[in-house]
């Protein structure tokens, strides 16, 4: 995995409460066996019409946020389906980073896996981080978002900032404590479904 | 030290515990299916790693099989290439599939109780969200993304932050338990709590609405927990749950044995502390039909679409969702829900297509037809409910009655075979998610229990259930 650092750009301001990964990745596009591509996919549904033109008051759409790698939004971001296809997509699109008041639980842990950074913060600092025009800055090392206005502190576990940071592959890690998985499997006796 | 259900489980699975961290947790029983698996299989490949357990893991094809002729090709490449590259993945790494032509072929999240394979106290994950299903058996049982299937298959075990036990009590006693269903249940809780009313929980249900349900009904409760936006649902095992497993074919042979520690162990201590608690009081509910584009968007079937400024009691960005909601169902705030006309029938999904929802709805439609502007049909969860279903008659009560009778898959619960809505379809659907688009792009679905799909079928509208005449 890439490592994570800083990120600096326009906010994608995406004013919607609940959006659920149905919509981040329609299900006809869950059928590929591989991890990228899944940018052009984004939104599909919202972003083209019936006759795969782009619908031009979506956000997405809007050559102002082209070069966008922040994607600001509502409370219970990533709701529904497991799928990390969503992830994917928002990352091959070229987000890095989303800022959101709440995250559903599936789709918080899924950003962490793919070096995607999702920030929780309170609603009217989320609604002020919206309304920005300019460039702003997300700073993981030091937990902080610099706007013109004001700098900002998230929250985040230090174990999940590690891993973004030096981009740690998660499984490697855990295999550093094969031997305690291998002595709880000793005692554990769980019936086999072979 | 006092402990709620979820607690006693979580506990039980500790590998490594960290201060102010995540745990590592063991997991017994991992459920794969063809569309989360291809990249975490593909990454095994890439780093030369194995699947620690394939003893503990078993594989199904449900969200692309198609439902009709299964002796027919699969006509759809891409569904092609994912069901036989999880046939590949399978062989070359030694797990059990149950492949399309399998008779214990079936949404994963039905035939995991089915074969016995779910078992109270067990920590259980798939790569779907609705792994919350198989909870109704005492199970921490949940949905993890295809990194984590990857993770699990190397290491059988998960990292995760604790999470926060959630009690919903469901008191009282259904005036007409067969018409007001285990999916009204859910949905009334959902339209009370919100879709994220449970983030960061496990919902454990108590209360007799709870233990009155049969095992059936209750996976339609814990099935739903995730609409809620809980990560988990969990119920008590009690005597139904083990009656319910007993001599399954994955049962295991010490059964008994292990029934007597599950009863010493796996309950909810009486002085232990939920971080959060609901209660729901059923006396008097009614049968439920959603309207809007969430499961919390939700009325009773004897209301009115609301107005989207009342629904949403002050909050602004509510009010904009309900109102994109209407604008994309078609329909205007303060009509009667029983004005509303369907153009399609689903009974199916792994929220309700188990043996007794589809004796239910069979109930409702024996000796009537489907409204002629309807076109409808049922999809059994499972080959072993097809069959069940099949040897007391029930396909032959749906086909008089013009339902198509199909073969089990998740099928238009999400279509991602050819089971869709066309674009401005409208669906009376059993499954779990009337998201935009969720069943066919630009379909609209509403959420109802299976005899509420099964009256609106007859009547081409949705009715309620309660004043049908029922054979």
């Amino acid at each position: 995995m890439k490592s994570f650092t800083k990120v600096k750009s326009i906010v994608t301001p995406f004013d919607q409460v609940n959006v659920d990964t149905d919509q981040i990745v329609p299900k006809q596009f869950l059928k590929l066996i591989q991890k990228s591509g899944f940018g052009k996919y984004l939104f599909y549904n919202w972003r083209y019409d019936s006759n795969e033109q782009p619908i031009s008051d979506f956000v997405l759409n809007d050559s102002k946020y082209q070069n966008s790698k922040i994607f600001v939004t509502r409370d219970n971001f990533g709701c529904g389906s497991s799928r990390e296809h969503a992830v994917w997509a928002l990352q091959d699109f070229g987000f890095s980073v989303i800022i959101a008041p709440s995250f559903s639980d599936i789709f918080y842990s899924n950003c962490f896996k793919n070096g995607l950074l999702p920030i929780q913060l309170d609603s009217k600092i989320v609604d002020s981080i919206m309304n920005s025009n300019s460039e702003i800055e997300v700073d993981l090392e030091s937990q902080t978002i610099t706007t013109d206005f004001q700098t900002i502190s998230f929250e985040i576990d230090p174990h999940k900032k590690k891993v973004l940071l030096e981009g740690l592959d998660d499984i490697l890690l855990t295999l550093e404590y094969e031997n305690k998985i291998t002595d709880f499997e000793k005692k554990s006796n769980v019936p086999s479904v072979l | 030290m006092s402990k709620t259900l979820f607690e006693k489980i979580w506990d039980s699975h500790i590998v490594v515990e960290k201060e102010n961290g995540p745990s590592l947790l063991y997991i017994d029983r991992h459920l794969v299916h063809e569309v989360t698996s291809p990249q975490a299989f593909e990454g095994l490949r890439m780093n030369k790693r194995k699947v620690r357990r394939p003893d503990l893991t078993i594989a199904t094809m449900d969200h692309n099989v198609p439902t009709n002729d299964r002796s027919l090709p699969i006509i759809d490449q891409t569904s092609s290439i994912q069901i036989k590259t999880l046939e590949k993945n399978c062989q070359d790494f030694g797990i059990n599939l149950f492949d399309i032509d399998s008779p214990y072929q079936g949404i994963v999240h039905v035939i995991g109780p089915q074969l016995g394979i779910t078992l109270p106290g067990t920590t259980i994950v798939c790569g779907d969200s609705h792994t919350s299903t198989q909870g109704a058996f005492g199970a921490l049982a949940f949905g993890i993304g295809t990194s984590e299937v990857e993770h699990v298959f190397v290491t059988q075990a998960l990292w995760l932050e604790k999470l926060k036990p959630f009690e919903i009590r469901v008191e009282g006693k259904r005036k007409n338990p067969f018409a007001v269903t285990a999916k009204d249940i859910i949905l009334s809780i959902i339209k009370k709590i919100g879709t994220a009313g449970g983030t960061g929980t496990v919902i454990e249900y108590t209360g007799e609405g709870i233990t009155d349900l049969s095992m059936e009904q209750r996976m339609t409760i814990c099935n739903m927990s995730v609409e809620a936006g809980a990560r988990a649902g969990l119920i008590a095992p009690d005597e139904k749950t083990f009656d319910y497993l007993r001599g399954r074919k994955y049962t295991p042979e010490n059964f008994d044995e292990l029934v007597s520690v599950w009863k010493k162990d796996l309950y909810t201590d009486p002085n232990a502390k939920f971080e959060k608690s609901f209660t729901l009081k059923i006396d008097d509910i009614v049968p439920q039909v959603s309207w809007g584009t969430n499961p919390g968007m939700t009325s009773d079937v004897t209301d009115t679409v609301p107005d989207p400024k009342e629904f949403a009691k002050g909050d602004l960005a509510q009010q904009k969702s309900a109102e994109k909601a209407l604008q994309y169902m078609d329909l205007k705030a303060g009509i009667p829900i029983t004005e509303i006309q369907i153009d399609r029938v689903f009974i199916g999904s792994c929220t309700n297509a188990r043996l007794e929802d589809l004796i239910d709805a069979s109930r409702v439609v024996k000796g009537k037809k489907v409204s002629e502007k309807v076109s409808a049909m049922v999809v059994p969860g499972s080959q072993m409910v097809k069959k069940q279903a099949e040897k007391i008659g029930l396909d032959k009560i749906f086909k008089d009655a013009n339902f198509e009778w199909r073969e089990s898959g998740c099928s238009m619960c999400l279509g991602m075979n050819p089971d869709i809505l066309s674009p401005g379809e409208r669906c009376a659907s059993t499954s779990n998610r009337n998201f935009e688009g969720r069943q066919g792009v630009g379909g609209r679905t509403h959420l109802v229990s299976p005899v509420m799909a099964a009256a609106a079928a007859i009547a081409g509208r949705f009715v309620d259930v309660r004043e049908m005449d029922l054979n």
